[in-house]
């Protein structure tokens, strides 16, 4: 081998420089010349993604065990910029008293944690796709538990870090067998391997299992809610988008590349469970009271509908996957601003609180409703398209009874967000909450994702970029 | 007089499902965290027998486990410095006051 191989890993070598240079700065910087830390963060970060952007071509470094792809890269690129807009709204959290003294600790964390994914989408190996993994959610956990003097958010950590830990072992077994009954752990040579022995099936089911639990679908979602509602806001909406989107892609990317023999096991396993997913998590969805508790169960259905993108293992399903990421990233993380502002403001975080939130607060209540609608699927807004482009990519495979109850679901997820639509603009309270400012790094990152969930679906350019590095079966 | 395969699985599929009875039985924190320890010993002995009798040509299952032993390891501290911190918070660690955040 040379040295050379590692210009290959561009992405990973930009991102491992800026962790350095953070950490540097944060160890050295004078007290003075630190508070200019958060703008040279958010800098750094936006250079990397800039250097990045382009997806480059296939290659296979170190022998294989690293395999990057185009629409790989471009995943990463989408990762970037929710990483960056999670640091823009998570300054004014990051400026209070209690934690500015471990504020730079926040970023190293965030940004080991996005390298870790980094390596999830570039591995060629199992022992690359384990490390990577385990790299996106070991500090995960330490993010979860950042506010040390509250006990609910250690406690959400030790429920993420316990089943965390359970699912990769489970996972770990899994692949033990998938090497012991093909005798590879490279994702080129396990395919030959394959006979679809019972063996395999349950190596496949165990494996499974463990992106699962990364993935949050029903039955293996019990800690998400928990933890979605104990960590720290801005933690939560890194959770809920990011790790989220790193991981549908990988698992589409292993169960097309690796798992293509086991295809009718792996698919009739997805079908049931994007139903349960889906139907579960909305109807349990329903009934929250406190804001984040019903974004954790949005975001399960939501996980379902990107599992629709799986089972079609089509390339249409891929492009349609990464635009379905990228547009609930942009909601997702426009929704989470508005409730880390708010949070921040006031300390309210239940569905009631948001009662005549127009009347004082008309923009933040606007930008809300943008990310409702679009998480609903309401036309004019990116959320229908991504919706559209999933369903019709599951359709193309003959999925037409998936695609009906997803449909059905749809209406019925159209009565929760709404529910918060209402609350804001319509019920009438005596003590609303008061009329406040948002910083400066908020406001920009609520404007680009209200921009990305306005211009995105018009916008075809976007999908037709994308459809040309995506590939299936 | 060589000792079978099917002996060492046997030993690391008993370890594995008890890890799992011990993940969903345990009361109390470190308990649960021992579990899961054993889970991750169990992967570790299946990669190194098939390793060792399947595959002796070549040192993959050998070098995931050596990765997997450390990896194991940085999770128990992060779990254990979390536990620190709940009995810090709680005096204890049962897993039944872990009860704050729920429906």
């Amino acid at each position: 081998m040379g040295y050379a191989n590692f210009l290959y890993m561009k992405g990973e070598l930009s991102l491992v420089a800026i962790i350095v240079i953070l950490f540097i700065y944060d160890i050295f910087g004078s007290k003075k010349s630190l508070q200019y830390y958060q703008p040279t963060a958010c800098i750094l970060l936006l250079i990397h993604t800039l250097i990045n952007l382009l997806p480059g071509s296939e290659t296979v470094a170190f022998g294989g065990m690293y395999h990057a792809t185009p629409m790989g890269s471009i995943v990463k690129t989408i990762l970037s910029i929710g990483t960056l807009l999670v640091f823009m709204q998570a300054n004014s959290w990051l400026k209070s008293e209690q934690i500015i003294i471990r504020r730079g600790e926040f970023y190293l964390i965030t940004l080991s944690t996005l390298l870790g994914m980094y390596f999830m989408i570039s591995a060629g190996h199992f022992l690359m796709f384990f490390i990577g993994i385990e790299m996106a959610s070991i500090p995960m956990a330490t993010l979860i538990a950042y506010d040390k003097y509250r006990n609910t958010s250690a406690e959400a950590a030790a429920k993420y870090i316990l089943s965390a830990v359970f699912a990769s072992g489970l996972s770990l077994y899994g692949i033990s067998l998938i090497y012991g009954t093909t005798g590879s752990l490279y994702f080129e040579e396990i395919p030959a391997g394959l006979n679809g022995s019972p063996m395999q099936i349950m190596a496949f089911v165990f494996f499974f299992v463990g992106l699962g639990f990364k993935l949050s679908l029903v039955p293996f979602h019990q800690w998400t809610p928990d933890v979605y509602e104990g960590a720290p806001t801005s933690v939560t909406a890194y959770l809920s988008v990011i790790s989220k989107g790193a991981a549908a892609f990988v698992l589409m990317t292993i169960l097309c590349k690796v798992f293509a023999p086991l295809v009718t096991e792996w698919r009739a396993i997805l079908y049931g469970i994007i139903i349960v997913s889906i139907t579960l998590a909305n109807l349990f969805a329903i009934r929250q009271q406190n804001i984040k508790r019903f974004f954790a169960y949005s975001s399960i259905s939501q996980a379902g509908y990107i599992m629709l993108g799986v089972i079609s293992g089509s390339a249409l399903g891929m492009t349609s996957l990464v635009y379905y990421v990228l547009v609930y990233m942009l909601s997702n993380l426009a929704a989470f601003g508005v409730i880390a502002a708010v949070e921040r403001q006031s300390g309210k975080i239940m569905i009631d609180d948001y009662n005549g939130l127009y009347g004082t607060n008309p923009r933040l209540s606007v930008v809300m409703m943008l990310a409702l609608f679009s998480l609903a699927g309401i036309p004019p807004f990116a959320g229908f398209f991504s919706k559209f482009f999933i369903f019709a990519a599951a359709a193309e495979q003959g999925y037409y009874v998936l695609v009906f109850i997803a449909l059905l679901n749809t209406i019925i997820s159209l009565y929760y967000y709404l529910r918060i639509v209402k609350a804001m603009f319509i019920n009438k309270t005596e003590t609303p909450i008061e009329h406040f400012q948002t910083d400066a790094y908020t406001r920009i990152s609520l404007i680009a994702c209200s921009a990305g969930i306005l211009l995105l679906g018009i916008i075809s350019a976007v999908y037709e970029h994308l459809n040309d590095f995506s590939f299936g079966m | 007089m060589e000792i079978h395969m099917e002996y060492y699985l046997v030993v690391s599929t008993i370890m594995f499902f008890a890890g799992i009875y011990g993940f969903i039985t345990r009361r109390n924190l470190l308990a649960i965290l021992i579990s899961i320890e054993l889970i991750l010993n169990s992967v570790d002995m299946n990669f190194v027998v098939f390793n060792r009798y399947l595959f002796p040509e070549q040192l993959e299952g050998l070098f995931f486990t050596l990765f997997a032993i450390g990896i194991s390891a940085c999770e128990t501290a992060v779990a254990i410095a979390i536990i620190i911190n709940i009995y810090r918070n709680i005096r204890n660690i049962q897993a039944k006051n872990l009860n704050q955040l729920k429906d």
